[in-house]
């Protein structure tokens, strides 16, 4: 029996007994499926701003929630407190999504093996408190020594441990231990009248131990520090299509705007994505083969196993610009006589499980970064990026830079003001045409929105060339 | 098993009595300062889609937060768990975790003399909201799409109509004795039908309608023709070469920018400098023609609460006037930071320390019909939807996708998608030269359609 198993078993006095009669329950009205998902939630957030700690905190949330299939119809109900007669109730009010006989659960329950992929007994949520202020501190004086213009450092550190467990009516008994871990910070640089803003930040399900070998708070405050001061001298953006280079790392953003939510299951199900019924055809030039890898050792996007108890995979998404695969839940899987590829996610026990990425990146190709940069005789090379959006159902997707350079002649030049890049999903990828060596996955900050639930998510791509995209600057 | 259900009396009183509870403890355990929150809710929802129900989801929560002080440390903890046990756990850990905390001499709860709540009823809770019966609720989400997709017969596939309905309760206590709640309902109606032109391309858009309650909600028919008519305009999109015209924003899209004067207003962002209207209080910062107003004391509103997050009344603040920055949205620690009184803006989550929100925040409206707005220009661009989040509140700096219509002549022309819209909000704000006469709240933001001049339209 593992860690959280025992946490739900003995902490919340819960049986194997009480989990089949929670199912059967929740199949009194006929429902082809149910299942429970127990979590426990603990997490800790400290901030440091003008160099003092001014907001420490700490959470506990736990609860169940209670889902019901029926056909393509869903019921759902959630409790926070665990005692058995709400789990009932709730398993009750899910229960009438179908209407028929009641079904049984199948008897016993099946634990598969599970990947290993981060530590818990040393995750960093585990480690003191004052070993976690000291991060932020440590990046609140880095970012002030590298520069006398940064006047404001605003610094976080923020944990959590997610301890699940998943009882299907198919016998499916998963559970996890998710340990995550991010450090992070923004700071305002100003020169005379003109001011400017860096920001860096990092982590994964990992150690605090990685935050002292792997990546230094002064790693982060350095990165956030130096864009800010860049951006001091940043000069307007063009306006209107042109070569557009993407540096390695987190632009993999791209990938994730204009290709992953639209091949998500769902979407693709009803019909209502730009790529609904493109399986097999032409997505990318033939250079880009993109795969979703939850499996990855640490990484922020990585899961054991997702939401509803299937081990996480590596899905291969385009290869070799063909279009192969999309990202499943049960239902879908079920629905459209699919497998299943362990992308059924929730940000919470109150919310119903969907298709999600884990860490979604392009694998690298032949060329050198040096090459590609030279490549091009004026266009934009963008390196760090805001937030993105995509419009799911025409396909239409931006994402902003926050650091980006003009290229002129082959050369990187003037640092560009903020400004949106915007494209089209199923034609974008088709224009790369040069894919470098340097594959990077991001540093770990990303989090994806999606109907309102938000799950924590990694991108990644070598170096990029695409031969035209819009960018959305101010100069003509 | 004997059971008595609780009469709401009872739960309004057993949550007072839980949060004056917990910062009376904290005070016994040593505090300075302490100050309780405790939330309740339900909620329920439905989908149908093409007809058929796809989701019902129907729960309640609880949670409670605190915040305690020794002296000018302070910490946090909030939890789900509100038992006894759950209870100490979250005193003790407030008291541990202030040991890491730094001393603000800024830091602390409102002075007694600044506290209070609205009196009268502002009318934000009605228990009809729950008043239907599972099939009436998921009839509300049948009929909003069906009158969608009956309008024409290129809306063939749909994300659905939906109902929703809410309630919640809130109580905060603290240790200066102030002691408020209020309940608070919600319910709304949508409808996002797909249309599909006759090479294959897709277009989404969606309507809604929400209110306090069921009889203030507009009919589910109006809210699919609506949903219908916006969708059916966006068919045969194209992309523009890049130009630079006027734009006309229509109502939701110009809520958007009112949110980006909300961010810049904020008094976090303008003590740490991060907000390009930092150091402006006085100044003009945008054309004389603009009036911003946050109102927290609206009946009905939806960003209407009888006191804030700290237990402050909520005021009506003008932000700015005819052009001028008169105030920012403040709470009691960014007041305290920038030597000016709080505005009763205190956004309280269950966790950390206060933020600043909203009350209803609005513009103005102008006298002009946005028909007439639009009949002015002979070449510009309406634009109903905004994409992504290229703006930075620091520099101004405004770069964002969008999608529209084109104006020709005076008239709508065709749609357009794949382009973005740029300048610098500075700029911006002084050149609002029309402002439409159609301000309504649909939420707790609102601005009527906006025409902007000097705007760099990216596209091919």
């Amino acid at each position: 029996m593992t860690q959280n198993q025992n946490l739900f078993f003995q902490k919340f006095g819960i049986t194997p007994n009480d989990l089949q009669r929670y199912l059967g329950e929740a199949l009194s009205a006929g429902g082809d499926y149910a299942d429970l998902y127990f979590e426990y939630l603990t997490s800790t957030s400290i901030a440091v701003d003008e160099s003092i700690v001014k907001s420490a905190s700490q959470g506990i949330s736990a609860g169940c929630g209670v889902r019901v299939l029926s056909g393509d119809r869903t019921g759902y109900a959630y409790t926070d407190d665990l005692a058995p007669e709400k789990i009932m109730r709730a398993a009750r009010t899910a229960a009438l999504i179908a209407r028929g006989p009641a079904k049984n659960p199948v008897e016993g329950f099946k634990e598969n093996a599970a990947h290993h992929l981060y530590p818990v007994a040393s995750a960093s949520a585990e480690a003191d408190i004052a070993a976690k202020l000291e991060l932020v501190m440590r990046c609140d004086r880095a970012a002030r020594a590298y520069d006398p213009r940064i006047v404001q450092v605003r610094g976080g550190y923020f944990d959590e441990i997610r301890q699940i467990l998943v009882i299907g009516s198919d016998g499916t008994f998963a559970s996890d231990v998710q340990p995550l871990a991010r450090l992070s910070l923004t700071c305002i640089a100003k020169s005379g009248e003109n001011s400017a803003r860096g920001a860096a930040g990092g982590g994964g399900r990992v150690g605090i131990d990685f935050f002292h070998a792997e990546k230094t708070p002064e790693h982060f405050a350095h990165d956030a520090a130096r864009q800010a001061i860049i951006q001091l001298g940043a000069r307007e953006a063009p306006a209107g299509e042109m070569e557009v280079v993407l540096g390695p790392g987190w632009p993999g953003i791209l990938l994730h705007e204009a290709i992953g939510h639209g091949l998500e299951a769902d979407f693709n199900r009803k019909g209502t994505s730009a790529f609904s019924g493109m399986l097999g055809k032409r997505v990318a030039s033939d250079k880009c083969t993109v795969v979703d890898n939850g499996t990855l050792p640490s990484r922020r996007g990585s899961i054991n196993v997702d939401d509803e108890g299937s081990p996480t995979q590596n899905t291969v998404l385009i290869e070799k610009g063909i279009l192969k695969g999309y990202l499943s839940d049960k239902l879908s899987a079920k629905l459209m006589g699919m497998p299943d590829t362990g992308n059924g996610r929730r940000e919470s026990y109150e919310h119903i499980p969907m298709p999600r990425m884990t860490n979604t990146y392009m694998l690298a190709g032949d060329d050198s970064p040096e090459d590609i940069i030279r490549s091009v005789k004026r266009g934009v090379y963008a390196v760090n990026f805001g937030g993105g959006q995509v419009d799911i159902t025409n396909g239409k997707f931006v994402f902003s830079a926050s650091e980006a350079y003009m290229i002129e002649d082959g050369q990187i030049t003037a640092p560009l003001k903020n400004c949106t890049l915007i494209g089209n999903g199923p034609d974008a990828l088709t224009k790369v045409s040069m894919v470098g060596n340097d594959l990077q996955l991001d540093e770990g900050v990303g989090t994806c929105g999606k109907d309102g639930q938000s799950v924590p998510v990694g991108v990644g791509i070598p170096t990029l060339k695409l031969d035209s995209m819009t960018v959305g600057g101010t100069a003509r | 098993m004997a059971t008595h259900l609780e009469t709401p009396t009872e739960a309004e009183a057993r949550l007072r009595e839980l949060a004056a509870g917990v910062v009376s403890r904290a005070m016994k355990t040593g505090a300075t300062a302490a100050e309780a929150v405790v939330r309740e809710g339900t909620e329920f929802s439905t989908v149908v889609r093409l007809g058929q129900v796809e989701t019902l989801k129907e729960s309640g929560s609880r949670a409670i937060g605190l915040r305690v002080f020794l002296g000018q440390r302070s910490a946090s903890t909030y939890s789900s768990d509100l038992t006894e046990d759950g209870i100490d756990r979250l005193i003790k850990g407030a008291f541990d975790l202030t040991r890491v905390t730094s001393d603000d001499p800024y830091a602390g709860i409102p002075e007694p003399v600044e506290q209070g709540a609205l009196t009268g009823d502002l009318n934000l809770y009605y228990d009809d909201v729950y008043s239907l019966a599972p099939e009436e609720r998921i009839d509300y989400a049948r009929r909003t799409e069906r009158a969608a997709l009956e309008a024409d017969p290129r809306l063939k596939n749909s994300d659905g109509g939906s109902f929703d309905a809410a309630t919640g309760h809130k109580v905060l206590a603290n240790s200066n004795g102030f002691v408020g709640e209020f309940r608070r309902s919600y319910c709304s109606i949508s409808a996002a039908p797909i249309a599909q032109d006759a090479n294959g391309a897709m277009q989404r858009d969606y309507w809604f309608s929400l209110a306090r309650t069921l009889k203030k909600l507009e009919s589910p028919e109006a809210i699919g023709r609506e949903a219908a008519r916006r969708t059916l305009r966006r068919l045969g999109a194209r992309k523009i070469a890049s130009t630079q015209v006027p734009v006309v924003l229509d109502p939701l899209v110009a809520g958007s920018i009112l949110n980006n004067v909300f961010d810049a207003v904020n008094g976090d962002a303008v003590y740490r400098q991060s907000s390009f209207l930092a150091g402006k209080l006085g100044e003009k910062v945008a054309g004389s023609n603009i009036t911003v107003i946050d109102d927290g004391t609206i009946p009905e509103g939806f960003g209407t609460e009888p006191f804030d997050g700290e237990g402050v009344p909520t005021q009506r603040t003008m932000v700015i006037e005819n052009g001028v920055l008169k105030s920012y949205l403040l709470n009691t620690y960014t007041a305290k930071k920038l030597g000016l009184k709080t505005t009763g803006n205190a956004a309280r989550g269950l966790a950390g320390n206060p933020g600043i929100g909203a009350g209803n925040l609005f513009l103005q409206k102008g006298e002009r019909t946005p028909q007439q707005m639009i009949g002015d220009i002979k070449r510009g661009l309406y634009v109903t939807q905004f994409l992504g989040f290229g703006v930075n509140m620091v520099t101004g700096d405004f770069s964002r996708g969008a999608s529209g219509l084109w104006i020709e002549n005076g008239e709508l022309a065709f749609p357009v998608e794949e382009i973005t819209v740029a300048g610098n909000l500075k700029d911006m704000l002084n050149n609002i030269t029309e402002i439409g006469n159609d301000l309504e709240f649909r939420g707790s933001t609102a601005a009527p359609t906006l025409r902007i001049d000097g705007m760099m339209i990216a596209g091919e």
